[in-house]
């Protein structure tokens, strides 16, 4: 199987916008669920509202395109009363931090077996450019038109600190390393959270002068480096990429399978 | 059998009935006055294997229903006013999407915060018109504990029958009151099982295509169906579409299919209405005051009678306006500022003769007050 075969052609063409990232994460994801050899019909797509949801129409598995900020929610009912299937949940990142991000650190504190992929452009696309939790001091938006004042967060900092089981980030410049995360992102029991840098040259790129898409991207090659090298600790503004937790804790599924086995005995 | 007769709250026979109709799936969060339900649901779920899940907020609880029901489980949230204002938008998904759920609103005095642990009925149009856009919404109560158990079960078939969000209105005296409740036999009350597709493996299945009788067969989530649901307007696929057409017949879909089933959908309990020259019209509890002043006053051999209503959404209005047909004066009986009245005024022939007797303090309705304003109305003075 190639990728054609995890995707619903009819539903072809795409509505993002040419040099957009998100396309080269849906790739990314289809390679490492062929790579698991995952059935179709074992896949729950749950999304919330922007760009980066749409995702989920596009492919052909079991899709849930919900309300802004609520996949995760939406996903944990799904898990919770189907725990065999794999859930995956792509999120925007104003979508999973800024309206969603009390189910994000909810969902993490419970280690519930979801993989949240957090696709971080650094701004608002779908509604036109305004700035996000994740834009950062300095940055220009259509809601910040002189410079936004908000810091962002880390999500990586705070998904750990949240007690997510699993956290990585990646790129979409770094195709090859996006792959092999989500791969071992899915097959993570546990709460996993990737996030991928995704330029959207659209808005942020022409609010912030990055260039163009390749320039974008080549950003993303410049100013990232894998986590604990060296040229961190020469240059701490790069940002780091890989895994940064991997480990293993009670699921939340099972730990209810527990109690439904207890309250069987007793009653 | 002894344990099928229990002393109970409102909110125990809630639960109960909400067991004895197969409910499997519960997501909630803590409000005064339901919080009793979420607790008793957390100790019997497991017991049937079922999932009780304490989220992070009434939202949340909302959405994970929606996704529990999806993958074919009989689902229900439990709240008050604030965390029912909360459950609003994805109450709205559930419409739009056609999914099957029934959210419990035991009502607390607000608007805010209001009044948390008092009795009100302020959340009717609420229930109605609380989530965006066009839609039609199917709202049930009750007043007694019998009753209540019966209107669940009913709401939880009414959800699955219709594909849609049922909204279960208690208030806060059916909710903490004890009383007797005898839970019936298995069977007794009729249960209504999810209609799945019969269409086969590797043929093209449309979750959003309706059946010559307007009904739309489900595929369970992770089983050999895989399709879109969106709280866009979609096709017969489920996929987002912006076409005129296709928007118009979907909304005509989502409205008609509950709209012009009103007559069918309409519960009520019907008491001297025969020859009632005064027709007291209420639910909930006010209904109880209400029917104890029916009963005095036929016992004195005044004509009067009541329509307790069952189903308050949609408005059972050609139900009332039959009923309301040959009386000279109509009594709306509620706690709130009128929100059943203006619905009454709509539905009969003589609006001019409808009134409101309402309390709006926090504190039940008597019949006292019913009476008084009774007679005001009539014009014999208190």
């Amino acid at each position: 199987m190639g990728a054609k075969d995890y995707i619903r052609a009819k539903f072809f063409p795409h509505m993002w916008c040419p040099g957009c990232g998100h396309g080269t994460v849906l790739n990314g994801l289809l390679t490492a669920i062929e790579k698991l050899d995952l059935s179709k019909n074992d896949i729950v797509v749950v999304s919330g509202i922007g760009c980066s949801s749409r995702i989920s129409g596009y492919v052909d598995f079991h899709t849930l395109h919900t309300i802004h900020g609520r996949a995760l929610a939406f996903a944990t009912g799904v898990k919770m009363s189907r725990p065999k299937l794999n859930i995956i949940v792509p999120m925007g990142d104003g979508d999973a931090l800024a309206i969603g991000g009390n189910h994000f650190i909810h969902a993490a504190r419970r280690n519930i077996d979801i993989t949240a992929i957090v696709m971080n452009n650094r701004i608002y696309g779908m509604t036109g450019g305004q700035f996000s939790p994740l834009s950062g001091y300095g940055i220009k938006a259509s809601t910040a038109p002189y410079y936004n004042i908000d810091h962002g967060f880390d999500v990586v900092n705070l998904a750990v600190a949240a007690g997510a089981t699993f956290v990585a980030r990646s790129t979409t410049y770094h195709v090859q390393q996006l792959a092999n995360i989500l791969c071992k992102a899915i097959q993570h029991k546990g709460f996993s959270v990737v996030e991928v840098l995704s330029q959207c040259p659209t808005y942020f790129g022409r609010k912030n002068n990055s260039g163009s898409a390749v320039e974008m991207m080549e950003s993303y090659k410049n100013n990232t480096t894998p986590k604990g090298s060296k040229a961190k600790d020469e240059n701490p503004d790069l940002i780091e990429r890989g895994v940064f937790v991997q480990k293993e804790l009670p699921e939340y599924c099972e730990e209810y399978d527990k109690i439904i086995k207890i309250a069987k005995d007793r009653s | 059998m002894k344990e099928k007769i229990k002393f109970v709250q409102g909110n125990e026979a809630c639960m109960e009935a909400a067991m004895y109709a197969g409910l499997d799936f519960f997501a909630g969060y803590p409000i005064t006055p339901s919080t009793e339900i979420a607790e008793h649901l957390a100790y019997r779920l497991p017991q049937t294997g079922g999932k009780f899940l304490q989220m992070e907020d009434e939202i949340s609880s909302m959405c994970a229903i929606i996704g529990a029901s999806l993958t074919g489980h009989k689902v229900m949230t439990a709240t008050s006013g604030p965390g029912f204002s909360l459950m609003q938008e994805a109450l709205g998904y559930a419409v739009m999407a056609e999914i099957p759920a029934v959210i419990v609103n035991v009502q607390r005095g607000g608007p805010s915060t209001g009044n948390p642990t008092h009795v009100s009925q302020g959340d009717v149009n609420q229930a109605r018109w609380g989530t965006h856009g066009d839609h039609a919404m199917i709202t049930l109560t009750a007043s007694s504990h019998q009753e209540l158990f019966e209107i669940t079960v009913d709401a939880f078939n009414l959800a699955e029958t219709y594909r849609t969000p049922v909204i279960l209105l208690m208030d806060e005296v059916i909710g903490h009151m004890r009383e007797k409740l005898v839970i019936p036999e298995d069977g007794e009350i009729p249960l209504v099982k999810r209609l799945r597709t019969s269409v086969k493996e590797g043929v093209d299945y449309h979750p959003y295509f309706p059946r010559e009788d307007g009904r739309l067969p489900m595929s369970d989530f992770g089983g050999v169906h895989r399709y879109n649901v969106t709280g866009l307007y979609h096709d017969m696929w489920g996929f987002p579409s912006d076409n005129p057409r296709l928007v118009h017949d979907l909304i005509r879909h989502l409205v008609d299919k509950i709209q012009n089933d009103r007559h069918v959908i309409a519960r009520s309990n019907q008491y001297y209405l025969e020859d009632a020259r005064t027709i007291l019209i209420s639910y909930g509890s006010a209904a109880r005051s209400a029917l104890h002043v029916v009963e005095k006053s036929r016992s004195e051999g005044g004509r009067v009678g009541l329509l307790e209503l069952k189903t308050l959404w949609p408005f059972p209005s050609g139900l009332v306006q039959e009923k309301c047909a040959k009386a000279r004066t109509i009594i709306v009986v509620e706690m709130n500022m009128g929100q059943m009245l203006s619905e009454v005024k709509k539905a009969v022939d003589n609006p001019e003769s409808v009134f409101l007797a309402n309390r709006i303090d926090g504190v039940l309705i008597t019949p006292v007050d019913i009476t008084r304003i009774m007679r005001l109305i009539q014009g014999r003075g208190v």
